[in-house]
């Protein structure tokens, strides 16, 4: 394997409230290479704090602390925010749950990615241009000439959550962090989107770190899980190996999720008392 | 066997834009069915036309046998009463779980309004502690068996549902399909469900509509659908991308 | 009494009763969190309590006047001084309280209940129900609130209660603008979907789903238009529209007081600080209540 490109050693999120400070992210520690990790858990087990706690996206009062969190070497935690700047979208993108909320709607989708381009890089005219393009034709967009003229509101929400994989994507990001990226989308369009960034991930030799609530589909696409339950992590294991996981939450869930091919007559309940879920 | 819900020929449309084409359904009483599609495919348009709040439609709806007219009536109330997705979105923000529960009794005129709150709170799994809960002080499923509890209040014999788990994680999912299982054999229920999700069908649902741009491609048993065994093009995609292996028909 | 905060913290409530005091104590208890709020309140409480005790607290009356000790400064004996027919102005500012608490109370009773109401309806039918509501609301919206209340003024004659009628009508139409905007906001909402398939009248879905719904943030509007109210019915009484002589009232003070505004700076000085403060307590407290109250953010978790 290569050498780590992101390091996480006991991260924790902690936000103020009237009972103290509460951590949602309760000392997660993990190493990514040029691999996809999967990160399961269900809402409010810190799954997504702990991905945007990488790229410092928590706001004051929020607090994030770790004994170590390296990326490429280089620990984020000390580095001042316009070094983080340039760091984020450069070299590790996120893609968000729902590109409604992501896309500025009164630019055009070509100059929104182009702009990500430029941002970091300085190029002439026709190549942003030819770049763009050719990105639009990398998360499969036919036509992408007129697409790139169209405003946000004007694609489907499937064509929208592509155009925000290509403006992640277009910097040629180390990492990518995709935080439910799919779960806006119908079923049918939700593979075709994976499918277009497990492509270009494993194409480009990047690291992904794939947040989500869906086991199967983490399962599908990824090489390690990690399962998170109220801010720790609970079992960590090769994809392959999901159906022989030992900890009983890990278990709890998949027995309770119904299958296509579904015989059952009551499906099994996790019984939270046993590890003090909520 | 009478059939619950029968609708023959029905087009929806809201205002000038037509969302549905000729749709023909025959559901029986006590029968679980699933409208499956994409979003954009009518499968709501469908739920709502027949709980009366998608008014513009042509062609006939019968409730339990009775013709339904386009609004919401005393009749159809009685008779079929509707689980919505959002179980934020469904409850009134300021409104305890006590009176989300009575005001069915209060619109109807039903005495007895503590006993039976109590009652449904009971048949729906919910400890007596939440009668006086806000919504604001519940977990996403504690308020979809609150709003599953006011569908129920008025005793229908027909309940649609609308993606009542799409937005609930795994393990709670779990429990409300087998809440709504359960409610379905004790109080013999017939369901009409709306989801995009096949697994949950394959578990609740006895037959499957699979509808695509306004119209219903296919009608498939369950047992059609946990082998995979499609006619419809569409219907076989839907299944692929629901991790079903594909078979050639 | 730590057990009756426990009684109304409780999580889980045992009666409708607990559940309500619950909700108003979590209420107070975000109000007096903010210090400019509780300021705010501490004002209002001392603008309430002087106008019910005004005979107890004015050392003089407020009319009497006595010429041989006009426009005195202000000293031990004269508070804030006399004003030109030797009345004491402290005496007037206190019984003027009155009149300006009747003037906030009788428009918000007045304009606040028809702004929801209209708007709430016009909201939930649309359609031509929407069309001519909103354009008679309109109609009002469109001109200038002081104008439009000196011209029913003029119509009615002047004098405090048609004061009172000329702001209540300038006011309510933006009141009908908000509770309009939530209503279509919140009449596609689910939960009222599901009073509407349990048969549900419309009359019954405004008033008691709609309705509560709009009130917390007219309450936050009404309360921070008190200030415009109080210095609307002040304009009034300056241009000698509103309360007559002699009657007390701040703004008709100030108005009397700018003849001697240069050698005698506190006949029409001392109203005005008084409706500076008034209007700030009511600006105050009417932004503590947007923080306690909006749903947006007192609703989440």
């Amino acid at each position: 394997m290569s050498a780590p490109l992101l390091e996480v050693d006991n991260l924790r999120v902690s936000f103020p409230t009237h009972q103290g400070r509460v951590e949602v992210v309760k000392g997660i520690s993990f190493t990514l290479g040029r691999e996809r990790l999967g990160i399961v858990g269900e809402s409010g087990s810190g799954k997504s704090m702990t991905g945007r706690a990488i790229l410092r996206l928590i706001r004051p009062p929020g607090r994030i602390t770790a004994d170590r969190l390296a990326f490429d070497g280089t620990d984020l935690l000390s580095l001042p925010e316009r070094k983080m700047r340039a760091i984020r979208g450069a070299r590790i993108s996120m893609v968000m749950q729902d590109p409604k909320f992501s896309l500025n709607p009164v630019i055009t989708v070509g100059e929104q990615i182009a702009e990500a381009l430029k941002v970091h890089a300085s190029l002439p005219r026709g190549e942003v241009r030819g770049r763009v393009i050719s990105m639009l034709e990398a998360v499969r967009i036919n036509d992408p000439e007129r697409v790139a003229r169209l405003y946000p509101h004007e694609v489907s929400g499937g064509m929208g959550q592509r155009i925000m994989i290509a403006m992640m994507l277009i910097p040629e990001p180390d990492l990518l962090i995709a935080d439910e990226p799919t779960s806006a989308l119908d079923v049918s369009v939700q593979a075709q989107v994976l499918d277009i960034i497990d492509n270009l991930v494993t194409g480009k030799g990047m690291g992904l770190i794939l947040i989500s609530h869906d086991l199967n589909l983490v399962a599908r696409y990824c090489d390690r899980i990690l399962v998170m339950n109220a801010g720790e992590v609970v079992e960590s294991c090769k994809a392959g190996e999901l159906e022989n996981a030992s900890h009983p939450y890990t278990r709890g869930l998949l027995a309770a999720m119904p299958r296509l091919d579904e015989t059952r007559e009551e499906l099994p309940v996790l019984d939270r008392a046993g590890w003090g879920g909520t | 066997m009478t059939s619950a819900i029968f609708l023959d020929n029905v087009s929806i449309s809201y205002g000038e834009t037509p969302i549905t084409h000729d749709i023909s359904l025959d559901i029986a009483e006590g029968e679980s069915f699933a409208l499956v599609g994409e979003s954009g495919s009518g499968k709501t348009t469908v739920l709502r036309a027949i709980a009366g709040l998608a008014p513009e439609w042509t062609g006939t709806i019968r409730l339990l046998g009775e013709k339904r007219g386009h609004g919401v009536d005393r009749a159809s109330v009685k008779a079929c009463q509707m689980v919505f997705q959002d179980p934020y979105g469904s409850l009134h923000p300021r409104k305890t779980v006590d009176t989300v529960l009575s005001e069915p009794l209060a619109i109807h005129g039903i005495g007895n309004r503590g006993e039976r709150v109590e009652e449904m709170l009971r048949a729906v799994g919910l400890d007596r502690r939440f009668r006086f809960r806000f919504p604001h002080q519940m977990s996403g499923g504690q308020r979809q068996r609150v709003a599953i509890a006011r569908a129920l209040m008025l005793e229908p014999k027909v309940l649609l549902l609308d993606e009542p788990t799409s937005a609930l994680d795994v393990s709670v999912q779990a429990e409300i399909l087998n809440l709504l299982k359960r409610l379905k054999r004790e109080q013999k229920l017939t369901y009409l469900l709306v989801t995009h999700n096949l697994p949950v069908v394959s578990f609740l649902c006895d037959r499957l509509a699979v509808m695509r741009h306004g119209r219903v491609v296919e009608v498939a048993r369950v047992v059609q659908l946990r082998s995979g065994d499609f006619s419809d093009p569409y219907a076989r995609e839907l299944y692929a991308a629901s991790g079903g292996e594909s078979v050639s028909v | 009494m730590a057990t009756t905060r426990d009684w109304l913290l409780a999580d889980s409530p045992t009666s409708r009763t607990q559940a309500g005091a619950g909700r108003l104590y979590r209420l107070i208890l975000g109000l007096l969190s903010n210090p400019l709020t509780v300021l705010g309140l501490f004002i209002i409480a001392v603008l309430v309590t002087t106008a019910i005790f005004a005979d107890l607290i004015a050392p003089y009356s407020p009319i009497r006047q006595n010429l041989s000790v006009r426009l005195q400064p202000p000293s031990w004996e004269y508070l804030m001084g006399t004003d030109a027919l030797g009345r004491d102005i402290f005496s007037r500012v206190v019984h003027g309280s009155r009149i300006t608490l009747t003037i906030v109370l009788l428009v918000a009773v007045i304009a606040a209940p028809v702004g929801l109401l209209v708007g709430a309806i016009s909201g939930y039918f649309g359609g031509w129900v929407d069309r001519v509501l909103m354009g008679v609301t309109d109609i009002f919206l469109s001109m200038p609130k002081l104008i439009l209340a000196l011209a029913f003024v003029a119509a009615l004659g002047p004098g405090i209660n048609n004061a009172i009628i000329a702001i209540a009508i300038t006011t309510w139409p933006a009141y009908a603008r908000i509770a309009r905007a939530e209503t279509l906001v919140l009449r596609n909402s689910e939960f009222i979907a599901a009073v509407r398939l349990q048969g549900g009248s419309a009359a019954r879905i405004i008033a008691r789903h709609i309705l509560p719904l709009c009130t917390s943030s007219m309450i936050i509007r009404v309360t921070l238009d008190m200030a415009g109210i109080i210095l609307t019915a002040a304009g009034l009484g300056f241009l000698g529209l509103g309360a007559q002589p002699p009657m007390p009232e701040w703004g008709a003070m100030i108005a009397t007081g700018r003849d001697y505004i240069l050698n005698q700076w506190w006949v029409a000085t001392m109203p005005g600080i008084a409706i500076v403060i008034v209007s700030l307590g009511f600006c105050f407290l009417g932004d503590g209540l947007r923080d306690v109250l909006d749903p947006k953010n007192g609703e989440s978790k």
